[in-house]
């Protein structure tokens, strides 16, 4: 059990005082009102309806029931999930030989330089960079300019999924390759040392031992990843080309041009509904200890 | 032997790979930015100032930057105070419904940026402040919190316990301990989180895009000229997105980190 370590010494410690209040509530206050707020909100406001261009606080499902009998919305839906799947697995087998050389091939101060440069582009303008994929990879782009020096292609690469599944892993590689070498690193030694010393081969003790022994962190990875994906409407319009759209796209398409705000609502709480499954299924899988053999 | 130093070679020559794939949508970026060619490719044409000298002279583009910088120096000085008090908080109580409180101020960064967007849009419609500036301020505030909780979290963990009761032992009030031992101690969590912050809120664009009317921040500047044609402008302003984000970055990092250097006593 975790002890209050300020309780006998605090001066003011036993009833509610104002210091502890003043460092407590802030955020309480603050993200009830925009953050809690808005997203209650937004769901209530699935229920609304549009009339002559105003919005009308009632409570009716024919949001609900128009979303889900048009074909666009569920086609949507099972690409965006789609997509998303594709984006995950992507990017956890392609950042897991980077992880594994920075956790256990590289010295700790190349790692800590790894992991310092890894996060840099987590906060810097995906927008930038997505809008530099598709000069670099258009018709007449880099890739292709490259490619006819030695007098191949030009192969079309915007407006594919190839090009979609681009702009994810941009999105989505440094963060997943910091979280997994995070959770190999933290691996014990020994371990793996002594699956070596018994014999096993080095692919054998990656998947029987070392991948295991790092499942929390790797699903949390590719949690983010999924999660990600998902919500993203810029690689999917930009270098997807938008077709078919994916659900972040038809929630601005009916926002921004429909003004169709509550059945954006609907997108948004599907989407909403989707990920929290998808998160308590992987905490779930995530967490579960291993079952005995 | 010999297997597991060519297996050593290919991993890492991998990960060089995977590096230069991160950061060469970045590179490319400024190399175009140089470039005078209006439909950038390889090779290059010449040398040029062109399109910075277009965006210089562009009025859109400094108001979209006096717009930015109000609204990521307001986040991150909002960001970093509440993330702070709440680190303390999570560092000194322990009180009913303590992990709510935790998920509560720690889950709007795994939120999608477009639901975020859509329900902001809507809730400061309903109250009536849409389309200002500091809509967008608020916005950003609930997304950079977390950050800057986490990481003064992160150098509360290195304090002694002790310190805190000392001082109070010796006499101090908890506001004068606060004021001449925690928040010292934390100062460089506290520079860290204001730049991460500055940061997160310099770039965002969707819930700027969504709420911000007739504010654009530069992100939504760029997204708008995105959305017409292939302009080599985009490159040179997100040449200069780079800068100031790297150098946030980079900054948040540095004073980070001091806390190996300074606070492993």
């Amino acid at each position: 059990m975790q002890i209050d370590h300020a309780q006998n010494n605090a001066p003011t410690a036993r009833r509610m005082d104002l210091f502890a209040l003043t460092w407590r509530m802030p955020i309480i206050v603050w993200q009830v009102l925009f953050f809690v707020g808005p997203l209650l909100f937004m769901v209530a406001m699935s229920f609304f309806l549009v009339k002559n261009y105003v919005m009308q606080e009632t409570f009716v499902f024919d949001n609900w029931s128009k979303m889900f009998s048009r074909g666009y919305f569920r086609d949507s839906y099972f690409y965006t999930l789609f997509l998303a799947t594709l984006s995950t697995i992507s990017a956890s087998l392609l950042a897991f030989p980077a992880s594994f050389a920075l956790a256990f091939k590289v010295s700790d101060s190349t790692r800590r330089w790894a992991l310092f440069l890894l996060i840099i582009p987590f906060f810097t303008s995906y927008l930038v960079r997505i809008f530099s994929w598709y000069v670099i990879l258009a018709e007449s782009g880099v890739i292709n300019g490259m490619l006819s020096t030695i007098g191949l292609g030009p192969y079309t690469m915007l407006n594919t999924k190839f090009g979609t599944v681009v702009g994810y892993m941009t999105l989505t590689l440094p963060l997943v390759v910091v979280l997994q070498t995070f959770s190999l690193a933290n691996i014990d030694r020994n371990l793996v040392q002594a699956a070596h010393n018994l014999g096993c081969s080095p692919w054998r003790t990656v998947y029987t031992v070392i991948v295991p022994l790092a499942k929390t962190g790797l699903i949390v990875a590719a949690l983010f990843c999924f999660i990600l994906s998902f919500g993203d409407f810029v690689s999917p319009y930009y270098l997807g080309g938008s077709k078919p759209p994916t659900l972040p796209i038809l929630i601005i398409d009916t926002t921004k041009s429909g003004q169709q705000w509550p059945r954006a609502a609907v997108i948004a709480v599907v989407m909403m509904a989707t990920l929290i499954t998808i998160a308590f299924a992987a905490i779930t899988l995530a967490y579960r200890k291993r079952t005995s053999r | 032997m010999r297997q597991s130093s060519l297996l050593t070679g290919v991993l890492r020559g991998y990960t060089l790979l995977l590096f230069v794939f991160v950061f060469a949508p970045i590179a490319f970026s400024v190399i175009f930015s140089f470039n005078s060619a209006r439909f950038p490719t390889i090779p290059l044409e010449s040398f040029t100032l062109h399109w910075y000298e277009t965006i210089w002279a562009d009025p859109d583009v400094w108001e979209a930057l006096r717009n930015s910088v109000i609204v990521s120096l307001c986040t991150s000085v909002l960001a970093t105070a509440l993330g702070f008090a709440t680190a303390y908080t999570d560092y000194r109580y322990n009180f009913r419904f303590k992990s709510a409180y935790l998920a509560l101020v720690l889950l709007p960064p795994t939120i999608p940026l477009i639901i975020m967007a859509l329900a902001m849009l809507a809730w400061f419609s309903k109250i009536g402040a849409s389309g200002e500036l500091w809509s967008i301020i608020i916005a950003h505030t609930v997304l950079a919190a977390p950050f800057a909780m986490a990481i003064t979290r992160l150098r509360l963990n290195q304090m002694d316990k002790d310190l805190e009761s000392a001082a109070w032992n010796l006499g101090a009030s908890e506001w004068r301990a606060m004021r001449e031992v925690i928040i010292p101690f934390c100062k460089p969590a506290i520079i860290s989180a204001a730049f991460l912050t500055a940061a997160v809120s310099f770039d965002e664009f969707a819930i700027a895009w969504f709420v911000s009317g007739l504010n654009k921040t530069i992100p939504v500047l760029i997204l708008e000229i995105v959305q017409g044609n292939i302009d080599p402008q985009v490159n040179a302003i997100g040449t200069f997105v780079f800068l100031v984000s790297i150098t946030l970055v980079v900054a948040a990092q540095v004073f980070f980190s001091l806390r190996q250097s300074k606070g492993s006593t």
